[in-house]
Formats: C-alpha cells, sequence, structure tokens
C-alpha cells in the first residue's frame, strides 16, 4: 500500500470537441468532451486532463463551459491547460470547477507570474506544463532539452531542466511535461528528459508525449521516475482502456488504483 | 419533514464548487448553501469547512470575516466535516507559515512533510504528497459506513496532521499522516471526499446521513 502513480487521459480540446494532433497537425476528431470525460471517469482514470488548444477568447469560454459541465459530474481532479496568460485565466478555470491550471508560455514570457500564481491560488493548483526538445548535446556530451513554444515550432533556447527547477522554486506543485519529439509520434516518452526533470525537482511529475502501448507507461514510471503517465490516443480510439492500462502497470509492480 | 441543509463555509480559500456539486449529486435535495455569512452558517443542520491554500490567509480570512468563532460554535453543535486545510484549521497549531495559531477544536499540530521525505525501503517521496493513497480506518465511525477499509482517497498537501487522540484514519506517507480524525460531531478528512470518486461520494453520503452521536446527548440517570 502507497500512493498510487495516477493515469491522467488528456483530452486536447478544439472548439468544443476532443481532437489529437500527431505532432500537432493531421488532427481527428475524438468526439464530445463530456462525454469523454465521464467515459474516463467510469473506467476509473485517477485524473482528467484538459488541453484547450483553440485560438480565440471565445473559444475558451466555450472551454470553461465545458470545464463546468464535466465538473458537476465527475468527481476526480481535473486539471485544465492552454490559454492560461493571466490570475483571471485561473480564476476562471477554477470557479469552472477545475482543480489546477496548466500554464506554459505565459510564464516564459513572464516568470513571475508563476509565482503570483502559486501566492494567489496555492502551488496545489498550479501546474508548470513544459514542452521541450532534444537539442544538441552539452559540451561535455550530457544531453540537453531545451523549452519550445507555440505547438514546438518558436524555440526560446531555456534548458528544460533549469526551468522546471526555477518554476517549482517559483510555486508550481507539479510539473506536466510533454516531449515535443515524442509527442504524438506513439514512439514512447522522453525516458531521459523525464527522469532528468523527476530526479531535480521535489515535487511530482507527469509525464507526457508520445504513449503508444501500455509498455511506453511502465517505462514512464519505472525508468522516467515519473509520478504520474499521460496519455491521449492509445485511449481515445480505444486501443487501451484505462483498466487494461492499471491492470498491466500492476501485473510489472507499480502501484496503482484499481 | 423538511429536508436538511448543509452550508459549505466560502472564506475566499479555494473553490468550492466541487463540493457544492458533489454534496447536490449526493443530497438527494438536501439544501446546498455556499456562504460565509455566520447567521445562515450557524442555523444550517450540518457545516462543511472546506479550504486549499495557506494556513496563515486560511486564518486571516476567518477572522476578518467573524468565522472562526463561529466554527468553534458550529463544533460544539452540530455536524461538522473539515476538509484539507479545513481539517487542519481545527488543529491548534501549524508549522506552514512559520507557524500559525489554529482554532483548536480538536488537539494536535500540523507539520511540514520535509524536505527529504523517504518511504520505508529509502526511495524518494515527492512533497506535495498528490494523488490516492490507502487509508486505513483506525476506528468504525457511520462516515466509514459502507467504504472498505484501505480504500484510495485523492490527497494533495505538504503538510499533514500528527494528532495524539481522536485519528479514525491513518495514512502512510513516509511518516504517518492522520488522514481523518473524529471527535463527537467533528469529522475531519485531510483528503478530498469531492474528488475522490464514489468512495469520497460516500463519505459525504454519508456526512448528510449522520446522526449526531448519542453520546453528544448527557443521559441523566
Amino acid at each position: 500500500m502507497a500512493l498510487a502513480k495516477r493515469i491522467i487521459p488528456c483530452l486536447d480540446v478544439d472548439k468544443g470537441r476532443v481532437v489529437k494532433g500527431v505532432n500537432f497537425v493531421g488532427i481527428r476528431d475524438a468526439g464530445d468532451p463530456v462525454e469523454v470525460a465521464k467515459r474516463y471517469n467510469e473506467q476509473g482514470a485517477d485524473e482528467i486532463t484538459f488541453l484547450d488548444i483553440t485560438a480565440t477568447h471565445e473559444d475558451r469560454e466555450t472551454t470553461a463551459h465545458i470545464v463546468e459541465q464535466i465538473a458537476t459530474e465527475v468527481f476526480i481532479p481535473l486539471t485544465v491547460g492552454g490559454g492560461i496568460r493571466e490570475i483571471k485565466d485561473i480564476r476562471a478555470m477554477l470557479n469552472a470547477g477545475a482543480d489546477k491550471v496548466g500554464i506554459n508560455s505565459a510564464a516564459i514570457h513572464r516568470p513571475d507570474f508563476v509565482k503570483e500564481a502559486a501566492d494567489r491560488f496555492g502551488s496545489q493548483c498550479i501546474v508548470i506544463a513544459i514542452d521541450a526538445k532534444r537539442v544538441a548535446d552539452e559540451a561535455d556530451g550530457r544531453p540537453r532539452w531545451e523549452i519550445f513554444t507555440h505547438g514546438g515550432r518558436k524555440h526560446t533556447g531555456i534548458n528544460a531542466v533549469e526551468w522546471a527547477i526555477k518554476m517549482v522554486n517559483n510555486g508550481a506543485g507539479e510539473v506536466l511535461l510533454t516531449s515535443m519529439d515524442g509527442d504524438g509520434t506513439k514512439a514512447g516518452y522522453d525516458l531521459a528528459l523525464t527522469r532528468a526533470i523527476s530526479d531535480a525537482v521535489a515535487v511530482p511529475v507527469i509525464a507526457s508525449g508520445g504513449v503508444g502501448n501500455l509498455d511506453h507507461l511502465v517505462d514512464g514510471i519505472i525508468e522516467g521516475h515519473a509520478d504520474a503517465v499521460l496519455a491521449a490516443s492509445i485511449f481515445h480510439f480505444g486501443e487501451f482502456t484505462v483498466p487494461e492500462a492499471k491492470a498491466y502497470m500492476a501485473a510489472r509492480g507499480i502501484e496503482v488504483r484499481l | 419533514m423538511s429536508k436538511s441543509s448543509v452550508a459549505v463555509i466560502d472564506y475566499g480559500m479555494g473553490n468550492l464548487h466541487s463540493v457544492a456539486s458533489a454534496l447536490e449529486k449526493v443530497g438527494d435535495g438536501v439544501k446546498v448553501i455556499v456562504t460565509d455569512c455566520p447567521d445562515t452558517i450557524l442555523s444550517a443542520d450540518r457545516v462543511i469547512f472546506p479550504g486549499v491554500g495557506a494556513i496563515r490567509d486560511c486564518m486571516a480570512e476567518l477572522k476578518s470575516r467573524g468565522l472562526d468563532e463561529v466554527i468553534q460554535e458550529v463544533a460544539a453543535q452540530k455536524p461538522l466535516l473539515g476538509i484539507c486545510l479545513g481539517m487542519q484549521a481545527l488543529l491548534e497549531t501549524s508549522e506552514e507559515n512559520g507557524g500559525v495559531e489554529c482554532l483548536d477544536v480538536l488537539p494536535g499540530a500540523v507539520k511540514f512533510f520535509g524536505s527529504d521525505l523517504r518511504d520505508a525501503a529509502g526511495g524518494r517521496l515527492k512533497v506535495p504528497h498528490m494523488g490516492w493513497n490507502n487509508v486505513i480506518q483506525t476506528i468504525e465511525h457511520p462516515l466509514w459506513a459502507g467504504i472498505p477499509d484501505a480504500s484510495r482517497f485523492y490527497f494533495v498537501h505538504s503538510y499533514y496532521v500528527d494528532a495524539p487522540e481522536f485519528v479514525a484514519g491513518s495514512c502512510d506517507y513516509g511518516v504517518q499522516v492522520h488522514a481523518a480524525l473524529a471527535c463527537d460531531n467533528v469529522f475531519a478528512v485531510q483528503f478530498h471526499p469531492e474528488k475522490s470518486g464514489d468512495m469520497g461520494l460516500r463519505l459525504l453520503s454519508n456526512f448528510l446521513n449522520w446522526d449526531r452521536p448519542a453520546a453528544f446527548f448527557p443521559v441523566t440517570d
């Protein structure tokens, strides 16, 4: 008996629909978010994460409304990310029923935003979302990852491990780490990246980006030292259910909530 | 018979949407009132004291609204459920924010997990304690009705309760976390029943159906 490693289905929501892109292009429709969230709740998902990938303000209000509907029916933790730029955006999502918000590019523009948000709402609801890609190795041969924004198109030059440490020091209570190299490829998480960050920070780390089979979830926990594993398409398109994922992980000695 | 009411204390510490929704889901018509009004709280049949965030802000918000005394009064009168920071605030003191005096409704202190927390095998444990952990029921209690021992509940906290008595449930996370306390008409939980799926909903339902314990009424013989 111990704290369970969490399995978190992720819903990328665009204009009120669940979608899933492969490296953020080639988007496929995966259904109505309220129905999808209810299904994962019934399957025993440990949390649900929403990433609002819509561009416009109006559509973001749609997302808040969806979160509100889900929060009246699904009684497990909900995290909402995407488009969180100001304190009022956080308040709107928390009021809609989110338990945590993911802050991504707004923190890069203004690192103190995470500090202000954690001071205002508490670290427990501030997740630093990091999109990282592997770049040329350090001079001493160690791998190096840097932060990318705009769906992986814009390079910031920021060292991902140092950034995670800094954001946790600023008050982030959790790290949602997405490998942009892996995202949508079904080739598995970037385990070296996940491990480097998980070992560097005291707070829980959620591995994301690249899950194609159940071994990838196991590897994320055992090799990547992640505290939670996030996946989208393997669940959305019926390849695997959450109970199948949990049973597979439990059989490999991982503590899960069955 | 008119439906009973439950007041959810709103003092600016966190989102109460989930607590209210969960109560409405299991309440079978019970009136759910989210409020910071002392009179409304005092006249409700039952009271829930939730909360997330830091203890210093929590105590300051309570005092500025006159709710510290209201909660102490409720604790002496009717079913009260403290959740997460609401539980911690019911104790004597907390180590958070350099040391804060709390409401002293229940004996015990709130302590920091520390920066080098380890499990029994020496493995590093992350702080906050975030996620689903097993709660061992250390006493029988109406609020545990229908909930199997060692069921998992959802936790998120960096400070934990260490109480000398009235422990109703405990959880292992490097230290012995007193995950539930029960004393007369007061029950308090570190985890979030409103986020703990079916078992959490069952606990909330049990709270709404919890009669005041017989021992609470003095028996003259």
